[in-house]
Parts: structure tokens; sequence; C-alpha cells
């Protein structure tokens, strides 16, 4: 399974250590906010919110380099749309590395 | 240069102000959640440019850019490229940056929009048949896609979505009916349904309320079918 990275950060930092560690705090905190938000709406089979979560939680997959995982949420995002869950189990797997990932750092 | 930040993800605030700290003109004054309460602030001052997401809840930024009266040189930010086809139509935008951005995107950005200067609509966007425009630019996962007008059979719309039909080609886009019908040469095209939009020389045949286009039965609503009877040379 692909894993985070900081190449990204890191590279807009331009070694900057405070604006890194400004950055991930900012990550750290709102990433679970919008993890919980995206399970809710989803558990009550609210697709179209689902999606909009997906799409905010893209951001934070492609700031951590995260490819591949970047291009199953665009898909995914267009599932939900479709009312459709297919990629639902490869996005939680995303979202559960992303975790384990911020809890490490 | 001023410039305020509309997004209500605090990570890509925090980028943007970033990325806008290596650039020594622009001047980040302000930065907001949501887009009223930028309307608000933007009611007692002005600023030159604005760093614009589109996907926000509640109150997007096409919505939000609805609201001005005369907008700032506007920079749209998303994680959605398939936005860039409606940017398009606002003149205030001058460019439009995919997350994640990076310092040489951003500042390309930058410098379109310290050039730019934008005029009313009704002078920089003739409609394609006044300009003889033959084909349809849709931006498909970051790419613009050249779509031949022409060969356009059907437009189908699904919810947010568009499906366009070609002589070789479908294509999925985020865009409206009613944006593509106003893209599209009324000499050649016809809304047949609230969902459909069909070219009218694709017709293979017509048969109660349904039109046979290639190998599609679309509906025909009672109300669209008077202009469809209009435009056939009947015998």
């Amino acid at each position: 399974m692909e894993q985070p990275n900081l190449s990204y950060i890191n590279t807009l930092s331009g070694g900057d250590k405070e604006f890194e560690a400004q950055l991930l705090d900012v990550v750290k905190k709102e990433f679970p906010t919008e993890k919980e938000t995206y399970y809710k709406n989803l558990n009550n089979e609210n697709y179209k919110l689902a999606a909009e979560n997906v799409h905010k939680l893209k951001h934070k997959i492609s700031i951590l380099g995260l490819s591949k995982s970047y291009d199953i949420a665009i898909n995914y995002e267009n599932n939900l749309l479709d009312h459709n869950t297919d990629l639902k189990e490869e996005f939680d797997n995303i979202l559960i590395v992303i975790t384990n990932y911020l809890d490490n750092l | 240069m001023n410039c305020i930040i509309i997004d209500d993800e605090l990570t890509a605030r925090t980028i943007i102000n970033k990325l806008s700290s290596n650039v020594p003109d622009i001047n980040v004054v302000e930065e907001f959640p949501n887009a009223i309460q930028a309307i608000k602030y933007l009611n007692q001052n002005t600023v030159d440019l604005i760093f614009l997401d589109i996907h926000m809840p509640d109150f997007t930024g096409f919505d939000f850019i609805q609201t001005l009266k005369n907008p700032p040189k506007i920079i749209l930010t998303t994680s959605d490229a398939n936005f860039a086809i409606q940017a398009f139509e606002y003149d205030c935008i001058v460019d439009y940056l995919v997350k994640p951005i990076t310092q040489e995107r951003f500042n390309k950005a930058l410098d379109k929009a310290k050039s730019a200067t934008f005029t009313s609509k009704a002078t920089t966007n003739p409609t394609e048949e006044d300009s003889g425009v033959n084909d349809l630019y849709v931006n498909i996962d970051r790419r613009l896609i050249k779509i031949d007008i022409p060969s356009i059979y059907l437009v189908e719309a699904k919810g947010d979505y568009i499906h366009i039909k070609t002589e070789t080609k479908n294509y999925t886009v985020h865009s409206t009916l009613k944006k593509i019908h106003d893209k599209l040469p009324d000499s050649l095209f016809l809304k047949i349904h609230r969902s459909y939009i069909i070219n009218v020389d694709k017709i293979i045949d017509i048969e109660d309320n349904s039109v046979l286009i290639k190998k599609d039965v679309i509906p025909v609503s009672r109300s669209n079918r008077p202009e469809l009877m209009k435009r056939l040379n009947l015998l």
C-alpha cells in the first residue's frame, strides 16, 4: 500500500521548519474532523455530502504525496455522486494509512 | 497587490499564505473560511485579488462571484479540475489552480493576474456561431480535451454532470445542460427534453414522443416537440 510522505510539504516550506510544523498541526487538527464527518454522512446514506467530504479529504491525500490514493479518491467521489459505494473499502484503507501516519509524526 | 483568501479549509489557507509570503508584491490582508464573511468584508473594503475556493459548503465560489458587482481579479483554487470549463465563463477569473498548489504554478497565476485586463463578457465571449468556432474544450482529469462540435450527437444531463456523446467517444464532464447549450450552435443542436440536447442532423427517425439518434432512443417532451417538428424538412 502506498505510504504518505512529506515531499510536497518539504518543497513548499523551502526548509522553513516552523512552517512545516505549523502546516502539519493544521492537517492533524482538520483531518480527524473531516474523516468523522465523512463517516457520519456515509452511514446516514447522505452520499452527496459524503462526496463533498471525500472532495475535501482529497487535498490532504495529495498534500501527503499519495498520488495513487488521490486517483482512487477522485473515482470514489464520482461514485458517491451516483449513490454508488464502490471503492469504499479502498478509500477507507487510505484513511487508515493517513491516520496511522499522522499519529506517528 | 492586496489580496484575500476564501477557503473553508484551514490547510489550504495556510498553504496559500505561505506561497504568497514568497512573492514580494503580494499582501494577504485577510482570510475567510466562508464566502459570507468575505462578502461582508468586501462591502467595506476593496482588494486587488481574491484566491477563491470553489467547493465550499452552502455557498460555492461561483455563487460568491455572482454576488459581486465589480469583482476584482480572481484566482480559483480547487481540488477538482472539472470546474475549469465553468471558470472560463467569468471574465474576472484570471487563472485556476488545482490543489496541491506548487510555488511555480502559483507564481505563474500571479503573473497572469498582474497582466490581466478584463472587459465585459459581451466583447470577449462571442457565441460559437458568431465566431465560427467548431471545437469545444472540456476539462477532464486536469486536461482540456478538444471535442469537434459537429461530431456531438447527444448531450445528456445526469446530476451535476453531463454526458457528451460523439461519433467516436463519450465524455463525462462536471457542468450543466444549460451551459453546454449556450456553447453549441442553435443551427445544429436542439434541446428536446430537460435532460437531453440532440444534434438534429444525426436523427435517424422520430416516433411518437421519442427520437432515435444513433442507437439511443431519447424522449421528446411535449413542450419541445413543436420546435423539433419546425426544424424538420417534412414532405
